[in-house]
C-alpha cells in the first residue's frame, strides 16, 4: 500500500481550500470545485476509490456529511482516518459538507469487483437474509436489496471489498464506536469468514 | 467476550457448510429460553426494529414494536413461521424471524412492557380527517369505525393490535397491501381475515389521513 505523507496532503487542501468557493468559469459548483481540488486526488480523478480511500461517488449525501462531521469531531478514529481525513475534513465547513456531498450523490458509482469470487454465494446469501440463528440481521432490509442505501443509511454496493473487511473488522476492534446504531453491534454479530464473505460478495455488486 | 462469541460463530458456520440444506444452524446457539439466550435475541430484534422497538426506518419501515399486546405479536411471529406473511416484502420474513417457539411468548411480553417515545413526526393536516375515520369509520363505503376493534386511544386488545405510534410509512403499507401481504396459506383462515375488507375499502387519501393520526397518538 502507498501511503500519501500526510503532511503534503494536508499542505495541497489548505492551498487549495482559498478557492472552494470562488466562482467558476468552468461552470462547476462550489462542491465539485471543493473535490476536485482536494479530494481527488485520493479518492480518484473521478471519485471511484484509489487504494486505501474509498470510492465516494454515488454515496448518499446524508451519510457522507455525517461522516465528514465525524472526522471533523474526531469521532471516527480508526488509523486511517485519523491519519488523512481528520486534515481533509477539518477544511470543510458545514456548509460545504452539504454541498460537497450533493455533488458525490449525482456521480455514476462503478464496481470495485476486487472479492474473492469463491465467497460471494456466502455473502450473498448473508447480506440477503441475515441468519436468525446467529443473531446476524439482514442487511438489505436496511441497506437495500441492491446495497444502494438510503438516507443516512450508506450505498455498500461495489464498495471495494478491502474498505469494507477493514471497516467492518475496525468496528469489532472497538474503533468509531460512536457510529450510528446499529453498526458496530452488528459488526460484532459477523465473524471473520463472514465479514470476508460479505465484503467479496458486495464489492462486484452494482 | 467477543472471542467466545468468534468461537461460537465460526462453529456454527462448519455446521452450516456440513449440512447446508439445513440452512444456518438455527438452533445451536445456546438453551433456547435461558436470560443469556433472551437478551441477545433481543438484541438482535432491536438491530432492525430500533431502540427498544420503537421503529425503525431503513431501506424497508421496522414497525414499532413497544407496547404491542402480546398476544398480537405471537399470532404475527407464528404468521411469519408458517409462511403466512412471509413475502410481504423482497426479504422471507419467516427467515428473519425464525425462533424457537418456546421463545415467542418471552420475547412478546419484553416488547410488550416498553414505552420509548414515538417514531415520526406525529399530527399533520391530514390527521384531523384521520380522527373521523378511526372514531365514525366511512360509512358511504363500509369501512367500520376502527376504535371498535383497536379501542378508544388505539391501545389494541388481545388479538387487535396496538396502532398508536406506529410508523406512519408502515401502517400506509400495510393497509394498502393487504391482501397481498396478510393471510398467505388459502387452505387456513387467519385473524388476517377480519381486516382484509376493512383495508380493501378504504381509499389511499383515507389510509395516509387515518395513518398520520395513528402515529400522532402516544
Ligand atoms: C490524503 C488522502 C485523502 C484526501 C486528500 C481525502 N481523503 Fe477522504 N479518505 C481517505 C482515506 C484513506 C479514507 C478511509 C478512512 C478509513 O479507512 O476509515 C477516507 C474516507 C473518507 C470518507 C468516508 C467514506 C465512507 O464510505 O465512510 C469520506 C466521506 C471522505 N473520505 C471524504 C473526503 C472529502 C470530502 C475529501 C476532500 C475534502 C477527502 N475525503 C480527501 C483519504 C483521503
Ligand atoms: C437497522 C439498519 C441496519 C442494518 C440491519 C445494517 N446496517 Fe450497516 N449501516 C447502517 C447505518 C445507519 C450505517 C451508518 C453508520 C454511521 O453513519 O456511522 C451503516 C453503515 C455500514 C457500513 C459502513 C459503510 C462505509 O461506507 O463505511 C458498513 C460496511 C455496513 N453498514 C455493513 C452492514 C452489514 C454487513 C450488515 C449486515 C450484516 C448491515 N450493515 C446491517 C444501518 C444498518
Ligand atoms: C433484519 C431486520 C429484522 C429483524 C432482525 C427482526 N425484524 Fe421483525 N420485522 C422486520 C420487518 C421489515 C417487518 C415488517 C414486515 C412487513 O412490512 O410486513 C417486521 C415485522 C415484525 C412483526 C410484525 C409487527 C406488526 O405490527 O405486524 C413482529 C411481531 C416482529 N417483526 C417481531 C420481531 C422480533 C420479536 C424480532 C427478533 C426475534 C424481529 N422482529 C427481528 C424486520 C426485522
Ligand atoms: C372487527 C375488528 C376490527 C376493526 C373494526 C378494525 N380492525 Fe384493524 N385489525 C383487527 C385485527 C384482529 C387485526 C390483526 C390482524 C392479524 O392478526 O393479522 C387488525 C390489524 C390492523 C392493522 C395491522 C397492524 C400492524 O401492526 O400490522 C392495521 C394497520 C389496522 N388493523 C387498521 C385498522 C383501521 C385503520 C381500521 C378502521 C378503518 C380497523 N383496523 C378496523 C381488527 C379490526
Amino acid at each position: 500500500m502507498k501511503l500519501i505523507p500526510p503532511a503534503l496532503a494536508i499542505l495541497a487542501i489548505v492551498s487549495a481550500s482559498a478557492a472552494a468557493f470562488a466562482t467558476d468559469d468552468r461552470g462547476r459548483s462550489p462542491g465539485q470545485v471543493l473535490s476536485d481540488n482536494n479530494c481527488t486526488w485520493c479518492h480518484g480523478p473521478s471519485l471511484q476509490g484509489y487504494t486505501t480511500a474509498p470510492r465516494l461517488a454515488g454515496q448518499r449525501a446524508e451519510y457522507v456529511v455525517n461522516q465528514i462531521l465525524n472526522f471533523k469531531a474526531h469521532s471516527r478514529d480508526n488509523p486511517l482516518s485519523k491519519q488523512v481525513m481528520w486534515g481533509a475534513a477539518n477544511t470543510v465547513t458545514p456548509e460545504a459538507a452539504h454541498e460537497i456531498s450533493d455533488y458525490f450523490s449525482g456521480l455514476h458509482a462503478e464496481p470495485a469487483n476486487d472479492g474473492n469470487r469463491s465467497t460471494v454465494e456466502t455473502g450473498a446469501a448473508l447480506y440477503r437474509e441475515g441468519s436468525a440463528g446467529s443473531n446476524i440481521p439482514s442487511c438489505a432490509i436496511c441497506h437495500g436489496p441492491d446495497g444502494q442505501g438510503v438516507g443516512a443509511i450508506p450505498r455498500l454496493g461495489g464498495l471495494s471489498y478491502r474498505y469494507l473487511k477493514r471497516k467492518l473488522e475496525q468496528w469489532n476492534e472497538g474503533y468509531h464506536a460512536a457510529a450510528l446504531a446499529p453498526m458496530p453491534a452488528v459488526s460484532s454479530s459477523l465473524s471473520a469468514t463472514e465479514i470476508d464473505a460479505i465484503s467479496s460478495y458486495l464489492s462486484f455488486v452494482h | 467476550m467477543k472471542p467466545v462469541r468468534m468461537q461460537l460463530a465460526a462453529s456454527a458456520l462448519v455446521f452450516a457448510m456440513a449440512f447446508p440444506a439445513l440452512g444456518r444452524a438455527g438452533d445451536l446457539d445456546s438453551p433456547s429460553t435461558g436470560r443469556g439466550a433472551l437478551n441477545a435475541k433481543v438484541e438482535y430484534c432491536t438491530y432492525c426494529h430500533g431502540p427498544s422497538g420503537r421503529g425503525y426506518r431503513g431501506f424497508y419501515t421496522m414497525p414499532r414494536l413497544a407496547g404491542q399486546t402480546p398476544e398480537y405479536l405471537e399470532n404475527q411471529l407464528r404468521a411469519f413461521a408458517e409462511l403466512r406473511r412471509d413475502r410481504s416484502i423482497p426479504v422471507r420474513m419467516s427467515r428473519v424471524h425464525a425462533l424457537k417457539p418456546s421463545m415467542r411468548a418471552a420475547l412478546a411480553a419484553h416488547f410488550n412492557g416498553l414505552n420509548p417515545p414515538v417514531v415520526g413526526r406525529g399530527s399533520s393536516e391530514h390527521a384531523g380527517t384521520g380522527r373521523k375515520i378511526y372514531e365514525e369509520g366511512v360509512p358511504e363505503t363500509n369501512v367500520p369505525a376502527c376504535v371498535a376493534c383497536h379501542g378508544p386511544t388505539g391501545m389494541g386488545a388481545g388479538p387487535s393490535p396496538r396502532l398508536a405510534g406506529q410508523l406512519s410509512a408502515y401502517t400506509q403499507k400495510q393497509l394498502l397491501g393487504w391482501s397481498r401481504d396478510r393471510g398467505q396459506d388459502p387452505a387456513t383462515v387467519d385473524s388476517s381475515a377480519v381486516m382484509k375488507s376493512i383495508a380493501g375499502s378504504m381509499s389511499k387519501t383515507q389510509v395516509q389521513a387515518v395513518s398520520a393520526y395513528l402515529n400522532s397518538l402516544k
